[in-house]
């Protein structure tokens, strides 16, 4: 054969779908996105064939033009044509998924059906006549058990027979008023249409199915033809024609099954059941539902097992962090170049630019992998779905999806696996707006900045952190309710009629591979924007011009015929510091922009350039805006010898006898005071609430770079990705804004035109949120 | 008109017609709910909406809203 064969893998969701494509393909696969949706395309070679290519459908439950999954496997199915269809089908649900087998069987592609979980059906004592089955539907079906691995070389062989066999016509009939009609749309409108796919056609026009009428490009008398004999049928039969065709599906494979299943059993609860009895009754299915994401938070991101906590994730976080990032790439290749006497500049590159940007992002991989571990678990025994039922009457006021609480949650640990979590979401309009939402969840990064301000300006009130998480969540559930109103999620409807699968045990290969999937994309993709967007702020912060000369900073401040005394002052002038307080980031491509750029933050209270340089640093990782208050405010220069905790005695390092100097710690404490009045300084006396603002601002707006590389994979989409990170500032600077201007109402100082503006914004916000709102039936593809 | 949110955790209903149109409904039908069939309620999520029912062998949720296009008898 010259021609490579193409076989497309379709099925239910949950019919054990994944398994076999796995079991299929072995390591062969190729894991992508369909093209311009977020919807995850997998393909492989065939491991009894490796000329034969499998495609992954998505898991469908009908080829009906409302959801994104269906268009996109019935474009594929029409589109593409693949030379056979290996259709998986639940034997212990056979009805349902007989349902999507009339639809494909339509299509003209030889299908060979795969029956899964026989073993099930057989134990519960019931039969199915597969021969007689097999006649009816015209189509070749093997038994299998996908978990087990039986039948599965044995139906990839039908299915690559059956490719290579030719075209089909489906076996099926309509009632006579249904079938009439459709022979008469054949015969008026599809002339030009290949035979075998003609009924497809007929069927879709005669269900008014508009993706497929637009394809068809029919004149406008043929139309009319059409929408007559489609009228004529459903005056004969009392029904839309879209219900009289999914009707007649039901009836003809109840029909169907009348002889071929043999049912014994009856009325007795299943193992599934028994458990779903306990696990979502209506008085514990909120606590277990509470213990559960208790144990998936405490395992992946809580408290370190050597802290006495249960996280095996967190364990090797810290591990991570501060060995492998730290110490071995850091420092270690730190030594390495200096040993080999690279340039400084390189030196700093590599350590302090990449390899600690890197170092930042591998760091999350561990808590990553046992989070995504314990998600594909949920998913694979059939939690996940609960979750939804369990939360969806909360979620969706806010246009999210029930399953939008495992991301939040996430999120107060660490917004990437949050935005990550987001797959298990179905529908994409939710998931999409999950993603968008989740980073406003103060991550556990975001911490030392609340610590930061509650310390330095409110004496370390606890209601700072308290009202950060309040934030947060608002922040959340306003974002939620207006965006939902907007042109860009107007497209899609949100049904949520959603299957309950049955509970089995997860497979271990199935969870494993999915958390690789994860967990790699994540390296891969956050990866490259970290690396890239690390090097870009290592530049800025590095090199800057002094006194007329470009370079390193730190190497020029070493020059004195360039730093003079005259130039110092200039530098403190500048600055609006004094000049002891000079040091080389004040010369830095970040220092000279941040200081006009600071401008935009003015309206927000805190127009100065050291919290605009912290902000902007923040977007490498949101630690680095207490760090780089510590360097703004000349902490190193200043810092004490360390002394012992316990006996207050100073301390040197053993080997080199030289004194440990304090370090900056998380909160910056030792910066307090500088923060404190550099605040007041900027914002005439009014520094709580400048300091404030600038918090707020700081939780709202972009996240990290990781974050926002985590944003642009789920997103697929280059014009989503910028919605979302410019949804986030302005409606950060909204907030922010507000707050400081209004503010200042109640503490003095307000600027009318300030005011006159923020009550607008507020306006605006308002009228957003309480615009009635409609939800769309159609589903819109751009 | 009795829908399928009248109908009681722990009963059983036959569809008699399937009201609304577009996407939810055609969503509806292409899980099995269709004229004739016949739907047992299973039960009430923990916060009162969505319920849970069995059709054709087995477990479906959806929202007390869209239940109430299903007409039962």
């Amino acid at each position: 054969m010259d021609k490579k064969l193409r076989i497309a893998l379709a099925g239910n969701p949950n019919s054990g779908k994944t398994t076999l494509f796995n079991k299929l393909t072995g390591a062969n696969q190729f894991v992508g996105n369909w093209p311009g949706v977020t919807v995850e395309k997998k393909e492989g070679k065939l491991l009894v064939d490796k000329e034969v290519t499998l495609t992954d459908l998505p898991g469908i439950y009908s080829l009906s033009p409302y959801t994104l999954e269906e268009v996109v496997a019935r474009n594929y199915l029409v589109e593409e044509k693949p030379d056979a269809i290996l259709n998986i089908v639940d034997g212990t649900n056979l009805e349902r998924n007989l349902y999507l087998t009339t639809q494909l069987t339509e299509l003209g592609i030889p299908t060979v059906i795969a029956i899964n979980m026989m073993d099930l059906v057989r134990k519960k004592g019931d039969s199915i006549n597969l021969k007689e089955l097999s006649k009816q539907l015209g189509c070749k079906i093997v038994e299998i058990s996908a978990l087990k691995g039986e039948g599965v070389k044995e139906a990839a062989q039908a299915a690559i027979e059956a490719a290579k066999s030719g075209k089909t016509r489906p076996q099926h009939n309509f009632s006579g008023p249904v079938d009439h009609a459709i022979a008469h749309i054949e015969e008026l409108a599809l002339s030009g249409i290949p035979e075998e796919q003609k009924r497809w056609y007929a069927v879709k026009l005669f269900e008014r199915d508009e993706k497929a009428t637009e394809h068809l490009k029919l004149s406008a008398s043929v139309k009319s033809g059409v929408e007559e004999a489609v009228k004529a049928c459903e005056k004969e039969l009392d029904d839309d024609a879209e219900s009289i065709i999914t009707n007649e599906r039901y009836v003809y494979i109840a029909q169907l099954l009348k002889g071929i299943y043999k049912k014994k059993g009856k009325g007795e609860l299943s193992t599934s059941d028994k458990i779903d009895k306990i696990i979502t009754n209506r008085w514990l299915a909120l606590p277990i539902f509470a213990v559960i994401m208790w144990l998936v938070y405490a395992l992946s991101m809580g408290k370190s097992i050597t802290d006495g906590g249960i996280s095996i994730g967190t364990w090797l976080t810290d591990w991570t962090n501060d060995v492998l990032g730290g110490a071995w790439l850091t420092d270690g290749s730190r030594a390495i170049l200096e040993g080999w006497g690279a340039a400084p500049w390189l030196t700093g590159l590599i350590s302090d630019g990449i390899f600690a940007g890197v170092g930042a992002v591998l760091g999350f991989v561990p808590q990553m992998l046992v989070l995504f571990l314990m998600l594909c678990i949920l998913e694979d025994c059939g939690y996940m779905a609960r979750i939804a039922f369990i939360m969806d009457r909360i979620f969706r006021r806010f246009g999210l999806s029930g399953k939008s609480f495992i991301p939040m949650l996430v999120g107060t640990g660490c917004g990437i696996p949050g935005v990550m979590a987001s797959r298990t979401i179905e529908n994409e309009r939710d998931r999409r707006m999950t993603v968008m939402t989740t980073t406003f969840m103060p991550c556990g990064a975001k911490m030392p900045i609340i610590g930061l301000i509650a310390g330095a300006l409110f004496d370390g009130s606890t209601w700072v952190a308290t009202s950060a998480y309040f934030i947060g969540v608002a922040a959340i559930v306003l974002s939620g309710i207006m965006l939902k109103k907007t042109k860009m999620f107007a497209g899609d409807p949100a049904p949520f009629v959603m299957e309950l699968p049955a509970y089995h045990v997860p497979s271990i290969g199935n969870v494993l591979r999915g958390t690789w999937e994860r967990g790699w994309s994540f390296i891969k993709r956050a990866g490259t924007v970290i690396v890239i967007s690390s090097i870009v702020i290592w530049f800025l912060i590095s090199f800057g011009s002094v006194n007329g000369k470009f370079g390193m900073v730190d190497d020029l401040y070493e020059d004195e015929d360039l730093v003079t005394d005259e130039y110092i002052v200039e530098v403190a002038d500048r600055m609006g510091i004094s000049e002891d307080e000079v040091e080389p980031m004040d010369d830095s491509i970040l220092a000279r922009v941040a200081q006009p750029v600071s401008v935009v933050f003015k309206p927000l209270g805190f127009g100065d350039w050291k919290p605009t340089a912290a902000t902007v640093t923040g977007l490498v990782a949101k630690e680095e805006v207490v760090a780089n208050f510590g360097i703004m405010y000349n902490f190193d220069a200043r810092a004490q010898q360390a002394v012992d905790e316990e006996t207050g005695e100073p301390l040197f390092d053993e080997e080199t006898g030289e004194p440990i100097m304090e370090e900056l710690d998380e909160e910056g404490s030792q910066i307090w005071e500088n923060v404190a009045a550099d605040f007041n300084n900027i914002s005439d006396g009014h520094g709580k609430l400048a300091a404030y603002a600038f918090m707020i601002f700081n939780l709202l707006c972009a996240p990290c770079f990781a974050a926002i590389g985590a944003i642009k994979r789920e997103m697929n989409s280059r014009k989503w990705t910028w919605f979302a990170i410019g949804y986030q500032c302005g409606f950060a600077y909204v907030v922010s804004f507000i707050v400081w201007q209004l503010g200042r109402l109640f503490v003095g100082g307000a600027s009318v035109i300030g005011v006159i503006l923020a009550l607008l914004m507020l306006g605006a916000l308002c009228f957003q949120l309480f615009k009635p709102y409609k939800e769309a039936s159609k589903l819109t593809i751009q | 008109m009795k829908t399928l949110r009248d109908v009681k955790v722990g009963e059983t209903a036959k569809v008699v017609k399937l009201h609304g149109e577009g996407a939810v409904k055609r969503r509806i039908m292409d899980m099995g709910i269709t004229k004739g069939v016949e739907v047992y309620v299973r039960k009430l999520a923990p916060l009162g909406d969505p319920i849970e029912v069995n059709v054709r062998n087995y477990e479906l949720s959806l929202r007390k809203a869209d239940a109430e296009q299903i007409e039962v008898e």
